[in-house]
């Protein structure tokens, strides 16, 4: 039997642990303190540098169509006008996109392809704004303007909303190439909420003889509503606030037009093409507090989505 | 009871079929269509001289872009550098400390929003705070900008990798006298290393695409980074000034300057969700 | 068999002698106690978990903690380790006394507890490194030694925990390169390496197959001359074949304490009988 060498009779270390261990620990906390501050930060600091604007145009500026850095008489109203239709547009198109696609990644395809394609949906997501910007421009709009705008001009032309020159670079461009970009992104989330539906739930009803899509949409959808309607409103979010993208191909026009072919802004765009330009103190301000009411939107959105979500998966987690 | 049409019900299934594989095609359509416009056009862009020299005046041809990616380069580590640790603790703090505090439950809901903020308010957040007291635009500027985009991301990152790791785990360490600190940085981070890593090159990729954040904060510039209490540049904010430029030169700059980004991007993106995956399995 | 009136909570103290047939008290001199424990509650959150425990653990033996599931076994057992105030809203109340001194209190020095006290789990939770490291890393939080000290403690811990033929060679691999059983032999390796007093075990066998289980079983016949041995388990066979004392616990109280022959083949408390012939649990 071995003797009990292992009680050993070395020096024990020294260990400030307890101490150590209260350092850390506040180290974190200061850590973590920073990401509600700067929330609280970017709130205050778009209020102060708007307070001349404010002051000057006060409700008038939601109201106004007027941009003239000349005179210095400024209105939102075109820009939150472009981000709320060039927004709507892309919801529209690319919720239902979003559903289908994760439809088909977790019911239809095989798991290879499913994979696959997943990858290819992710890549999608990681493409910079910047870049769609670029193939929008030089790449989509001219398709619009030459192919899909005529074609809608024909059709659906008795619609103040399809009439005009097909310029390619407007409204209705801006609106599909974020729908493009929002699409991978809703996806991402519905795909992950339709796969955590328990199978067992599905499987009793594929046992009752119904088809995927009855599944779907009498199953999974109503199971998973709640954050599905969370993840549709973080897409939502990003689209608000999309730049690069949208200002390369909206043509920023600070006039609100009726048709979808025509040029118009949106908060964001307008900020990326005249910031750096505004060099007298009213006009910058102005800005600013066009991206303070960005900012408004964008947080009421976030925190509505945030609950949902939270919602749902509270209510999972108990009912699993 | 009358049954419902059979024919009825699967002529719905195959609409719903035929739209799901429709729009995953579409999906394939998209990114394809881009990809190859990228590579076909930036391809033309590349040579010597677009990667070691720099650009020359407006309407000259020739030159190159080395100091907007020496620019983006060094802005985007510095970023991660500030963002990434202050990221991990708090991370650190809402996955191990937290418990259900306020401002555990503050940090985390202004992390999420925070995520989602449009990145342009972010720039202008950097020029109040940086550029406005400096009184000039500078690499500072953007790099504050960048990492305020990375930090949060870092931070929801770490805290759920964090929380994958199982409790027994740190109960062991524990049982062994070990200081929570020891615990979280030898056994914790080591448990979550692969998909701690994810998370940062991930932010990092995203990051390094930005162009809003820095268009008002480092802005750009046609020369060589010096200091970087300048205007510095980089090559997102370049692609949106060559590109709006009637130069066909400069705009072909513009697309080499995108497929380099766009390359990057999708190579960091393809490796660390196949590693991750390869983890997984 | 006698049956007793129904009292659930038997004090086993010496001075309180109660129904002094029901008790074995262990042998009176305080140098043949390692563990005692007085008036025990444990709370999670509002909830109460344990209700008044006492019982003596008796040096150099192996006592088995029996009973359903979800009656305050593995509970106990954490309050020697004070393991549980990694959950801030769990708490105890009332004495451990470790060789005399009272362990709950405020000034006991925690990380020398958990040297002393060693937890073996139910699922094998090496660290994510080495088998060496694994071993080493209680050392070398410890102790200061050089790295030949070093080399032979970790070997010395491995040939305890009876692995050391079967990982000499692999000493590099990480440990969770083995199998289930070899995993929870590393783990009390790397508890052992510390030069504890008392081995804590927490069902340490019911995640791993039988025969692994055999050689653990055997193991803790070997260790228990060095240590002092507390084993939870909810297999009776094995309390039956591995220990010299047990205490049945139902509901958080502690319910019958004595020799394991006694407590099995003559228990005197209903309770007990009807757990131990399986009609209830």
């Amino acid at each position: 039997m071995p003797t009990d060498s292992l009680t050993i009779s070395d020096r024990p270390v020294q260990q400030a642990s307890a101490r150590g261990d209260r350092t850390f620990r506040r180290l974190t906390v200061a850590s973590a303190l920073l990401i509600p501050l700067l929330m609280g930060g970017i709130f205050l600091a778009l209020l102060h540098q708007s307070l001349p604007a404010l002051k000057r145009f006060g409700f008038g500026f939601l109201t106004s169509q007027q941009w003239n850095p000349v005179t210095e008489n400024f209105g939102a109203l075109s820009s939150i006008y472009g981000t709320l239709v060039s927004t709507l547009i892309a919801m529209v198109l690319a919720v239902p996109l979003s559903l289908a696609l994760a439809l088909f990644l977790v019911e239809l395809a095989p798991p290879r392809l499913s994979r696959v394609v997943g990858t290819i949906i992710e890549l999608l997501a990681a493409i910079p704004s910047i870049i769609y910007g670029m193939w929008g421009m030089f790449i989509f709009a001219p398709f619009m303007a030459n192919y899909i705008q005529p074609a809608l001009g024909k059709t659906l032309g008795w619609l103040p909303l399809f009439q005009g020159p097909p310029m390619g670079i407007g409204m209705l461009t801006a609106g599909i190439i974020l729908a493009f970009m929002i699409l991978p992104f809703i996806c991402a989330i519905t795909r992950d909420i339709f796969s955590l539906v328990p199978n067992v739930v599905k499987e009793a009803a594929f046992g009752m003889g119904a088809t995927t899509w009855e599944v779907t949409y009498k199953v999974t959808i109503p199971y998973g509503l709640v954050g599905i309607i969370g993840a549709v409103f973080l897409g939502l979010g990003r689209a608000l606030g999309e730049t690069m993208a949208v200002t390369f191909v909206i043509g920023n026009s600070h006039r609100i037009s009726t048709s979808l072919f025509g040029a118009g802004n949106t908060i964001a765009s307008t900020l990326a093409n005249e910031f750096s330009e505004a060099t007298k103190a009213m006009y910058v301000s102005s800005l600013i507090e066009l991206g303070l009411i960005l900012f408004i939107i964008s947080y009421a959105v976030q925190m509505f989505s945030q609950m949902l979500l939270k919602r749902m998966y509270r209510s999972w987690s108990v009912g699993l | 009871m009358k049954p419902r049409p059979a024919a009825g019900r699967r002529l719905a299934n195959l609409v719903v079929s035929s739209l799901a594989t429709g729009s995953a095609l579409l999906g394939m359509l998209i990114l394809a269509w881009i990809v190859w416009v990228v590579v076909s056009r930036g391809l033309g862009a590349f040579n010597l001289a677009f990667f070691t020299q720099l650009p020359t005046p407006p309407g000259m041809e020739g030159g190159g872009l080395a100091n907007a990616i020496v620019g983006t380069l060094v802005m985007t580590l510095l970023a991660t550098l500030v963002a990434v640790p202050l990221g991990l603790m708090a991370g650190v703090y809402l996955a191990e400390f937290a418990q259900g505090s306020r401002l555990a439950d503050n940090t985390r809901f202004s992390a999420n929003v925070l995520i989602g903020m449009p990145s342009i308010i972010i720039g202008i957040f950097a020029y109040a705070l940086v550029v406005v007291p400096l009184g000039r635009f500078s690499g500072y500027a953007g790099i504050v900008a960048l990492a305020i985009i990375m930090l949060p991301i870092a931070a929801r990152t770490t805290e759920d990798m964090l929380r994958l790791v199982p409790n027994t785990l740190r109960e062991a360490a524990l049982a062994l006298g070990a200081p929570r600190w020891r615990i979280t940085l030898s056994i914790v981070f080591r448990a979550a290393k692969a998909g701690l890593i994810t998370g940062i090159l991930l932010a990092v990729a995203r990051v390094s695409g930005e162009t809003a954040p820095l268009l008002f904060t480092a802005l750009n510039s046609p020369y060589m980074m010096t200091s970087l209490g300048q205007p510095t540049p980089n090559l997102t904010v370049t692609i949106f000034n060559y590109a709006m430029s009637p130069y066909p030169d400069w705009q072909q700059k513009a697309w080499g300057a995108s497929l380099l980004i766009t390359g990057g991007v999708l190579a960091l993106t393809l490796f660390t969700r196949h590693t991750l995956r390869e983890r997984k399995t | 068999m006698k049956s007793l009136s129904a009292t659930l909570t038997i004090p086993i103290m010496a001075a309180d002698r109660g129904q002094a047939a029901a008790v074995e008290t262990l042998t009176a001199s305080q140098g043949d106690l390692k563990i005692t424990t007085r008036q025990l509650h444990f709370f999670y959150g509002e909830q109460q978990a344990l209700f008044d425990n006492n019982l003596e653990i008796a040096r150099n033996r192996v006592t088995a903690i029996i009973g359903p599931s979800g009656c305050g076994k593995s509970t106990h057992i954490r309050v020697y380790n004070r393991i549980y105030e990694l959950y801030g809203d769990q708490r105890a109340s009332g004495e451990v006394l470790l060789d005399g001194n009272n362990i709950l209190s405020p000034g006991y020095d925690l990380m020398e507890l958990r040297r002393k006290v060693g937890m073996i789990f139910q699922k094998p939770t090496p660290f994510p490194m080495s088998i060496f490291d694994n071993v080493a890393y209680g050392l070398k939080m410890h102790y200061r030694l050089s790295r030949g000290e070093l080399a032979d403690r970790v070997e010395e811990a491995l040939s305890r925990a009876a692995i050391w033929d079967e990982v000499k060679d692999h000493l590099r691999q990480p440990g969770t390169a083995i199998s289930g059983g070899q995993q929870q032999r590393l783990c009390i390796a790397r508890a052992l390496a510390v030069a504890p007093e008392i081995l804590l075990m927490d069902e340490p066998t019911s995640a791993i197959d039988p025969i692994a289980t055999a050689r653990i079983e055997e193991l803790i016949n070997t260790l228990k001359a060095t240590y002092t041995i507390v084993i939870v388990t909810h297999n009776m066979q094995q309390a039956a074949r591995v220990s010299d004392y047990t205490a049945f616990f139902y509901q958080g109280h502690i319910v019958e304490f004595g020799p394991t022959q006694r407590i099995f083949t003559a228990p005197t408390n209903k309770q007990t009988e009807d757990y131990i012939t399986g009609r209830f649990g």
